[in-house]
């Protein structure tokens, strides 16, 4: 399993807090950090973000509605290892305020509908059981239902493995529902965070009609450890990086955080015929880094998007 | 508990369950750790010894039209009472040259291409499949990774769930994790006596909560792989019992009980129009699962 890097916190001058990137180490306010989307403005790190987090940032403001809220993990097999799995559950709700490790919904992502799923690493490292199996479901059936396109961003250390045999089934789960997806001929776009391995990746995230990598993002389905201990090599420089998955043809492309929403709304457009230039058109940010693209503006844009608690407007019906 | 899958398995599934409770009465804390050692045995068949005496006639396929043939699943088409079928199988190897050969049993993104073509040539040709499922898992390699080893995973599952053709799996020996769920996502699943099943090794599981390796007997059974434990959360739809001294060198016997239950399994699969067949399929496979709300 892989640990999410957590930011040191490190006391700066007099009040001022600075965070150091767990990437290059150097120093970033907290200011910067948010309104950089969780970027390092520095060496251009993708942080971790929580679902709550990605869903603020990709999901229009005002029209969240959770699907699967009333879904709570059970303990199926009485698993008990150095701890219960009873508290450990406890324990990452507690940490998260999340439910579980995976958070969907009905939202718009720049004016165009869509059902939105994000998995939470921090919960039990976004691990897949019988919970996030049939929120998933949920989420696709609510796609089929209104007629609209299937967003997942997965961030995963594979199957919940205090769930047994359970959590391996729930690949065969999110596969057999994806088929009506399928059958309705919806769009589903996937977006691959870091990191998205075991049975995330073998299953619902390779199954997407485009797959989005996030920059640097971990994405391989053997952990890194079990691959070295078996072939008795040390791993190539870059092996399982977002990049080198592209370069094996394993993901369409891999988007920089500042142009992922518009690059989402835009492949929702043309996968339903219709044409590009519905969304706002400020040209491709891609080939410099975004914090040299964006105008002061829209950063600050972004950074009161962020500010805004995020949970107030999450908590909204369910269907 | 979750929803028992099959239909017009009732009877036998009660059956298994009163045996199954009597097994639990004598339970040891060893039983799971037995049960692996038994799973991962040298001496236990495997998947072409079973075709020998299944499907005389068998004759295999190879290559995913691709890349490459993975010699660690094997396929091809053979008959069975008269009736034709597809099979498909992991094959771990018999001595240590096979076993290197075939990589242990462990596919690559080729061998889980040429699970597709197969199980998609059964389609074309209305043959039902049959999968032998005995893998310790997918092979971690840095090679397979970048071959889409996921993807391939996915896929065949996804091949797998829109299949008009009667879906048949039986695990063998090894059942382990996504490499061998790429096989088992069908209409009926069956597990031998002293099989396993689990979404990871015990040995894996060990290392990651308890930080030990040697706690694997104690994995084995926290994680609960063994047949009785998959027929009662609904996993699988019987067991095949064995002999009482185990199967190695038993291929033979076990061939011909393999033959029955699958022979009535492709009776009952078959009075059931495809697309019901499908709709019973998804419905089997959305029902598993544990939670509250
Ligand atoms: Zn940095």
């Amino acid at each position: 399993m892989l640990d999410s890097g957590e930011a040191r916190v490190v006391d700066g001058p007099a009040d001022v807090c600075v965070e150091a990137c767990p990437h290059c180490e150097r120093l970033v306010l907290p200011e910067v950090l948010k309104a950089s989307l969780n970027v390092c403005p520095l060496c251009g790190y993708h942080r971790p973000l929580s679902a709550l987090e990605r869903i603020a940032q990709l999901a229009d403001l005002g029209g969240w509605d959770e699907v699967g809220s009333d879904l709570q993990p059970l303990d199926p097999l009485g698993f008990r290892d150095l701890r219960p799995y009873r508290d450990r559950i406890r324990a990452a709700q507690a940490s998260t305020g999340l439910r579980e490790a995976f958070v969907g919904g009905r939202c718009n992502i720049l004016q165009q509908p869509a059902a939105l799923g994000v998995f939470d690493f921090r919960f039990l490292g976004g691990s897949m059981g019988s919970v996030v199996g049939e929120a998933i479901i949920r989420l696709v059936n609510r796609a089929v239902a209104d007629r609209v396109t299937l967003v997942m961003v997965t961030s995963s250390g594979g199957a919940r493995m205090q769930e047994g045999i359970l959590s391996l089934m729930q690949m065969a789960k999110t596969v057999v529902a994806l088929e009506d997806l399928r059958a309705s001929r919806l769009p589903f776009i996937s977006v691959l965070a870091d990191p998205t391995t075991g049975g995330v990746l073998a299953s619902v995230a390779t199954l997407a009609d485009v797959i989005i990598a996030e920059p640097g993002a971990f994405l391989s389905f053997a952990g890194p450890r079990v691959i070295e201990q078996t072939t008795r090599e040390k791993l190539p420089e870059g092996f399982g990086r977002a990049e080198e998955s592209l370069s094996y043809g394993q993901v369409d492309m891999v988007v920089p955080r500042s142009e992922l929403k518009r690059r989402i709304a835009a492949l929702i457009v043309l996968l339903q015929g219709g044409e590009e230039t519905r969304i706002r058109k400020v040209g491709s940010d891609e080939k410099r880094p975004w914090w040299r693209s964006g105008t002061l503006g829209r950063t600050a844009a972004r950074a009161e998007e962020l500010a805004r608690p995020a949970r107030s407007w999450l908590r909204r019906g369910d269907s | 508990m979750p929803a028992l899958p099959g239909v017009g398995y009732g009877e036998e599934i009660a059956r298994l369950q009163r045996r199954l409770e009597e097994l639990r009465g004598e339970e040891s804390p060893t039983v799971a750790w037995k049960t692996v050692q038994a799973a991962r045995a040298q001496g236990r068949p495997q998947t072409l010894e079973y075709l020998s005496h299944l499907a005389p006639d068998f004759i295999e396929l190879h290559g995913d039209r691709l890349a490459g043939d993975d010699p660690a699943i094997v396929g091809g088409v053979g008959s069975v009472a008269g009736k034709a079928m597809v099979f498909l199988g992991h094959q771990k190897g018999r001595d240590l040259k096979e076993r290197q050969q075939r990589n242990f049993g462990m596919a690559r993104p080729e061998g889980y291409r040429k699970a597709q073509r197969l199980a998609l040539l059964a389609e074309r040709h209305s043959l039902p499949v049959v999968c032998l499922i005995d893998t310790p898992g997918a092979f971690p390699g840095v090679e397979a990774e970048r071959g889409g080893q996921a993807g391939a995973i996915a896929r065949t599952l996804q091949v797998f769930a829109g299949l008009q053709s009667p879906t048949v799996a039986f695990v063998i020996g090894e059942g382990g994790s996504g490499g061998a769920l790429a096989l088992g996502l069908c209409d009926r699943v069956f597990m031998l006596e002293t099989a396993i099943y689990s979404v990871i090794s015990p040995e894996a599981c060990a290392a990651l909560v308890w930080r030990d390796a040697s706690e694997a007997p104690r994995a084995a059974e926290a994680l609960h792989l063994t047949a009785p434990d998959l027929l009662t959360l609904g996993v699988i739809d019987g067991i095949i019992s064995e002999p009482r001294r185990g199967v190695a060198g038993q291929a033979r016997v076990m061939s011909r009980r393999l033959k029955r239950t699958l022979s009535s399994s492709l009776e009952e699969l078959g009075a059931v129009p495809p697309e019901v067949r499908r709709r019973l399929r998804r419905q089997r496979y959305l029902n598993l699962g544990v939670f509250a709300g």
